[in-house]
């Protein structure tokens, strides 16, 4: 059985949506974030492939494009040291509460 | 493409099969043409290889990659299009193996031709 | 809020939609991991800023001007088909060594090509700019290899059998661009007039390019 990504064939009778919808910022930069860490030899697309491919099937399947490259680089930052988790999450919650 | 690189096993035009590998890590041979054979298109030349560069590694020694084209009626058993139809698919050196060209092999594969 | 769960801890009860399951939360996400790279000085200040303008200076209007020039140039389509990357250099499209290499397929009479990439989303971002949401979706994703027709219709694309229809899984290191015909029509026309013509979309391989005619007429 393929696993959730391999999607080549998989049975499915939706069409096409050919809506697109207008690019927001936060993955305009988190692309451009991708392409940096890339060039600085930090993340690779080979290592965001299989950050993406952790994702639970049933998660993998409702997030949107974006949003599985988050989870994936953030998941890589943390493996290899360069963020921490409690340091994002406090990051977060500062940006949440305006305390910036 | 850096680093030395093996001697290319395959040209254009050789039949070869995907291999089935079992590996359980990040590869990059889609399971709709693994155990399929296929006709070699293309050489593309080396290339890191993905199972490595995935996890942080080198990706060395480079793979040749090639082009490989099938027959869309031999992967899909209900394909509704053409008979001359084709799929066309990178796949890794090391993903492949010779295939005979014997053409009874191929229609043994396609049930649904057999009188 | 207090805390909140790290994404790989969640449940996997969300609701069937495809885009923005939890609002807001990944845009927060993101907004806190560019902070701290540039905090950390993994980043340096400016350095996305510059990785957002060259990215969203790429359009189909890149990979449009290729193809125009390969219809009026025998000798670069040639090139442009043995060589992507060194004739798109001719161009001024410098590609830096990482950037992944192009392979140009020729739709012709006989032969028409459909890109897909069906284990993530592979595109040639460098000549096409962003990549539609179509493209990246699952129902794209399935059904452009083992269906090519049915979604070309769904496109407006209808092919005659006598047309092999050749899919491209762009599985690998390759991005693949198609080389879509000339339409009729548009033999007096000029490079640039041409590239007008090129779409995205007939570079995916999906559809044609516009017709010369509603052009003209206006």
């Amino acid at each position: 059985m393929p696993k959730v990504h391999d999607r080549g064939g998989w049975p499915t009778g939706e069409a096409i949506d050919m809506n697109d919808h207008p690019p927001m910022d936060w993955e305009i930069r988190l692309n451009a974030i991708r392409q940096v860490l890339g060039q600085k030899g930090l993340l690779s697309s080979d290592e965001l492939r299989r950050g993406i491919e952790a994702i639970a099937p049933g998660r993998y399947e409702t997030l949107g494009y974006f949003e599985r490259w988050a989870e994936s680089i953030e998941s890589l930052l943390i493996e290899k040291g360069v963020l921490a988790a409690d340091e994002i999450d406090r990051k977060m919650a500062d940006f949440e509460g305006g305390n910036v | 493409m850096p680093g030395p690189a093996a001697t290319p096993r395959f040209q254009p035009g050789d039949r070869v099969r995907v291999l089935s590998l079992n590996v359980r890590g990040h590869h990059r041979t889609p399971w709709y043409i693994q155990g399929k054979t296929g006709v070699v298109e293309r050489l593309h030349g080396p290339y890191l290889n993905p199972e490595s560069l995935a996890y942080g590694a080198s990706g060395l020694p480079p793979q040749p990659l090639y082009l490989v084209r099938f027959n869309q009626s031999e992967l899909w058993e209900d394909y509704s299009g053409p008979r001359s139809d084709k799929l066309l698919a990178d796949v890794f050196e090391h993903w492949l193996e010779p295939a005979s060209d014997a053409p009874a092999k191929v229609s043994t594969q396609d049930e649904r031709s057999s009188p | 809020m207090s805390s909140h769960d790290h994404p790989h801890d969640h449940g996997s009860g969300h609701p069937g939609v495809s885009q923005d399951v939890e609002p807001g939360l990944h845009a927060l996400r993101v907004k806190a991991i560019e902070a701290l790279l540039v905090e950390k000085g993994v980043c340096a200040p400016g350095e996305i800023q510059r990785a957002v303008d060259a990215a969203e200076s790429r359009s189909p209007a890149d990979g449009a001007k290729a193809v125009a020039r390969a219809w009026v140039d025998p000798d670069f389509k040639a090139r442009l088909l043995l060589d992507a990357k060194a004739a798109l250099a001719e161009l001024g499209y410098e590609a830096a060594a990482s950037l992944p290499d192009v392979v140009v397929a020729e739709n012709t009479g006989k032969a028409h090509h459909l890109v897909v990439c069906t284990l993530c989303s592979c595109y040639p971002t460098w000549l096409l700019g962003r990549p539609p949401d179509w493209y990246k979706s699952l129902a794209y994703r399935s059904r452009a290899v083992s269906d090519p027709r049915g979604v070309m219709r769904e496109f407006g694309l209808e092919l005659d059998d006598d047309v092999e229809v050749r899919v491209l899984d762009s599985a690998a290191d390759i991005r693949y661009l198609v080389l879509p015909m000339r339409p009729r029509g548009s033999d007096g026309l000029d490079e640039a007039a041409l590239a007008k013509l090129v779409t995205r979309d007939s570079m995916i391989g999906v559809s044609n390019p516009l017709s010369p005619e509603p052009a003209l007429a206006g």
